[in-house]
């Protein structure tokens, strides 16, 4: 597996441990039951911490803790399921979470898009797959309708742009 | 675990046609298909199928019984055989494909 | 009509693209059928019975004769000359190969037309009132919210992976028109008591296996807001939909296990940080802006007395029997909607020619009707046709085989493509909806029973609208064999209702007896001038039960 990051590979500077495997000395993404059992011991550590989610458990279990975690990972177990868009969405919008939100799992490529709309940053993805790809994912489609955790102009944004500059109607 | 006979059929991937298993092909008509007397010639057939799944020929593959007197016990085979009941003029059946 | 702008047109342009490199990673194996199916279902792509069927989305059912011509390319280009019209508005085709689809969308991309989200677990197409911008009872174009909300959901990130499909219908009329309370979310276009217009908005609403009406989860939510508030109902539904069982993961489940009162408190919940961050307004020039585009054309004619009207009515019998059924009152003087039958007597329901697109599409020119119309049940209508052109449109109608005059009758049957052309069918539906039509062909007979709305579905997808039906019909497999479930005094208008289950199902060579059997009890016993409906609801099932197992060997 590799880490793409912003659109490029890069170093993973965390290591997912397992609820009862011991605490490497650095960056350490945790489940959210262990998290939940050993919250202040992790939180008092001086290395960066991150929690995994599941697709059934929601940001919220978290609360204001979350801005204490340099990582918020979404689980995808199948990419049918569509949890983790609202989960990263909510990380975003509702609590203005800064860390980095990556995807694991069952992901397809299709799904990129709309995963780097909602809020996710970072994609563990499989052995062969290129930032070309992830460039070419990215650039499918040009422009969007709705508003969403990315802050991209939406479609009517842009005509109201384009209207301001030519303001003769379009014909009906 | 079946007592009558089946036949294994499937989609071919590019256009959708109807297709049956004959030993290790693909027809377009049901009279041509292999009768798959016993689980183990079934299981090997739908095994053999998979590689067809996977190098994209067909999709879906799956198997369904036959009455002792031949005919297909469920309706639905009768009419993905021939075509629509109600458009004689569409499918298989229009193409005089035997069924 | 909506035309698109060039954002439009680059957006399903670049989706045709994106499709395009889809197929071919299918067919290079490089995605596996499990992998691209979810990709293909979201651009309307399903393998059936006899081969692949796309379904295109006609937003809220309105088609302009350019497209309507490119649909009839459609059918001859790629697929076996004629098209299905569907209980949502929408039209598919059968006979399609994989390999063609990517084309077929180009050549759809070039008249504004898709099939984008016409499946898949997404947001379908929005669906309105057939009669809208035209009837006579009507507050608002309800195609002015349905177009802004069609736009809102369209390659929505957060929302393209629910838990199942989600259905959305607006009614813009009193009378509804559109369903509403039986999709997963129906908005009512409703003023409140000083005189504003706003959104009733209703949650919860489904056909299938089991079947509800929509609760009210908003009473009156302002125009500005209502893409807040739409967005707010699907983050609950999305984060909460049950993902473990596939019967039970419509947003329907959800509301009736939550509760009305908790589903609200948790929608309100959404809506308020939505409002308050302000980003899913839409503003009132956005409105205006959208509404512009379905502003009525200039219909002039200051009067509703038509002498060449009412002179054909008295010398053709044929033209007065189908201005008796198939007309409905035009909001403007001299002008009347007419509903084009997709129902010949004892014909395929909701089936077109590419000759009749075609035609259609030169009647809609030659008479400045503007566009046509797709029914959610599976008819077609002309919206705006003036009185004294009539007799000439009816004429060229009745040449097409589009002239019967048989709207909202017995013989106007609504029937799924059941098992002559879907995988998830378990009965046929089509031949029972044409012997019914035979059985019932005579127009004295079908004017004596009046306003009867049979729906036949081939299986429990409901996609016959059974439920709704003031008779059912639900097709069923017994080990193999097509048995026929009968249901009464379901509606799918403003006093919506699930039609009631009479007993065990009938055998093939029995339903349209029994079907027969209640109609013949209806005429016995209605008061009045009760249709079919209100007798049913006015005296119970029994008597139509009794009748119907009639000389069954055991007593009901």
């Amino acid at each position: 597996m590799s880490l793409i990051k912003n659109g490029a590979f890069a170093e993973d500077q965390f290591q997912s441990i397992a609820d009862d495997a011991p605490l490497p000395a650095n960056g350490t993404i945790v489940s959210l039951a262990r998290f939940g059992r050993e919250r202040e011991a992790l939180l008092a550590r001086n290395a960066p911490l991150g929690v995994r989610l599941k697709s059934e458990e929601s940001p919220e279990a978290l609360g204001e803790d979350v801005h204490r975690l340099s990582v918020v990972v979404l689980e995808f177990p199948k990419f049918r399921d569509g949890r983790a868009f609202s989960w990263a969405r909510m990380l975003r919008t509702r609590f203005h979470f800064e860390g980095e939100i990556r995807a694991v799992g069952a992901f397809l490529y299709d799904q990129l898009a709309f995963m780097a709309r909602v809020g996710i940053d970072a994609f563990e993805v499989r052995e062969n797959f290129t930032e070309a790809d992830f460039a070419r994912a990215m650039g499918e489609m040009s422009e969007v309708y709705q508003p969403s955790a990315d802050g991209r102009p939406t479609i009517r944004s842009l005509r109201a742009r384009a209207r301001s500059l030519d303001p003769t109607p379009p014909r009906p | 675990m079946s007592k009558l006979a089946q036949i294994l059929t499937a989609n071919r991937l590019r256009d959708g046609e109807v297709v049956y298993w004959r030993d290790g092909a693909w027809v377009l008509s049901l009279a041509e298909a292999a009768r798959l007397g016993d689980k183990d010639a079934a299981d090997a057939a739908l095994k053999l199928a998979g590689a067809d799944v996977a190098d994209r020929v067909v999709v879906s593959p799956y198997l369904f019984e036959l009455r002792p007197d031949g005919r297909p016990v469920k309706e639905r085979e009768i009419i993905r055989a021939e075509g629509p009941s109600v458009r004689r003029d569409l499918g298989k059946q229009a193409r005089h494909v035997p069924v | 009509m909506y035309r698109y702008d060039e954002f439009d047109a680059r957006f399903v342009a670049e989706r045709v693209d994106q499709f395009r490199y889809q197929v071919a990673r299918r067919l290079s194996g490089e995605l596996t059928e499990d992998e691209f199916k979810p990709l293909r279902l979201m651009n309307g792509l399903y393998l059936q019975l006899h081969a692949y069927m796309l379904r295109i989305a006609v937003p809220y059912g309105t088609l302009s004769p350019r497209q309507l011509r490119m649909l009839a390319h459609i059918a001859r280009k790629y697929d076996k000359g004629y098209g299905h019209f569907t209980t949502r508005q929408n039209i598919q085709f059968n006979w399609i190969k994989l390999v063609d689809v990517p084309d077929a969308l180009a050549d759809l991309a070039s008249v504004e037309m898709h099939a984008i989200q016409t499946s898949g677990n997404c947001i379908r197409n929005v669906t309105a009132d057939h009669f809208a911008g035209a009837a006579r009872d009507e507050i608002e174009d309800p195609r002015i919210l349905a177009e802004i909300v069609r736009q809102w959901s369209s390659l929505h990130p957060e929302f393209s992976f629910l838990p199942r499909k989600f259905k959305i219908a607006v009614s813009g009329s009193e009378h509804d028109r559109a369903a509403v309370k039986f999709h997963d979310v129906g908005i009512e276009i409703v003023r409140n008591d000083e005189g504003r217009v706003g959104y009733r908005v209703y949650a919860g609403g489904g056909m299938g296996r089991t079947p509800y009406i929509g609760h009210v989860v908003g009473e009156f939510v302002e125009r500005s807001d209502i893409l807040a508030f739409l967005e707010a109902v699907m983050r609950v539904y999305n984060q909460s939909g049950r993902r473990d069982n596939l019967y039970k993961s419509r947003i329907k489940i959800l509301v009736n296990a939550l509760g009305a009162d908790e589903m609200r408190r948790q929608v309100m919940r959404e809506f308020e940080e939505l409002r308050a961050a302000g980003t899913l307004e839409v503003p009132g020039e956005e409105l205006a802006r959208i509404a512009r585009y379905f502003a009525a054309p200039d219909f002039g004619a200051p009067t509703d007395d038509v002498p060449e009207f009412d002179a054909a009515r008295a010398s053709n019998a044929a033209f007065r029997a189908w201005s008796d059924t198939n007309l409905a009152p035009h909001r403007a003087p001299g002008y009347a909607i007419a509903t084009i039958s997709l129902k010949p007597i004892g014909g395929v329901p909701g089936d077109a020619t590419d000759e009749q697109l075609d035609a259609l599409a030169d009647l809609l020119d030659e008479f400045g009707v503007g566009e046509l119309r797709v029914s959610h049940e599976q008819n077609l209508v002309l919206p705006h046709v003036r009185k004294k052109d009539l007799p000439a449109v009816f004429a060229r109608l009745e040449a097409l085989g589009l002239g019967t005059p048989n709207a909202g009758l017995v013989t106007d049957i609504i029937a799924c493509p059941g098992l002559d052309y879907c995988d998830l069918a378990n009965a046929r539906s089509i031949p029972i909806a044409q012997r019914i039509s035979e059985r019932f062909g005579d127009l004295d007979r079908q004017h004596d029973i009046g306003e009867l709305k049979i729906k036949i579905s081939g299986c429990i997808n409901a996609c016959g609208h059974h439920h709704a039906g003031h008779i059912g019909v639900l097709g069923v497999d017994k080990k193999g064999v097509e048995y026929y479930q009968l249901q009464l005094g379901g509606s799918g208008a403003e006093d919506a209702s699930i039609g009631e289950i009479l007993g065990p199902a009938f055998g093939e060579h029995e339903i349209v007896d029994a079907v027969e059997g209640v109609i013949n009890v209806y005429l016995e016993r209605r008061e009045r001038s009760e249709r079919f409906l209100d007798t049913v609801r006015r005296v119970g099932i029994e008597p139509f039960k009794a009748r119907a197992y009639a000389g069954w060997a055991f007593h009901i």
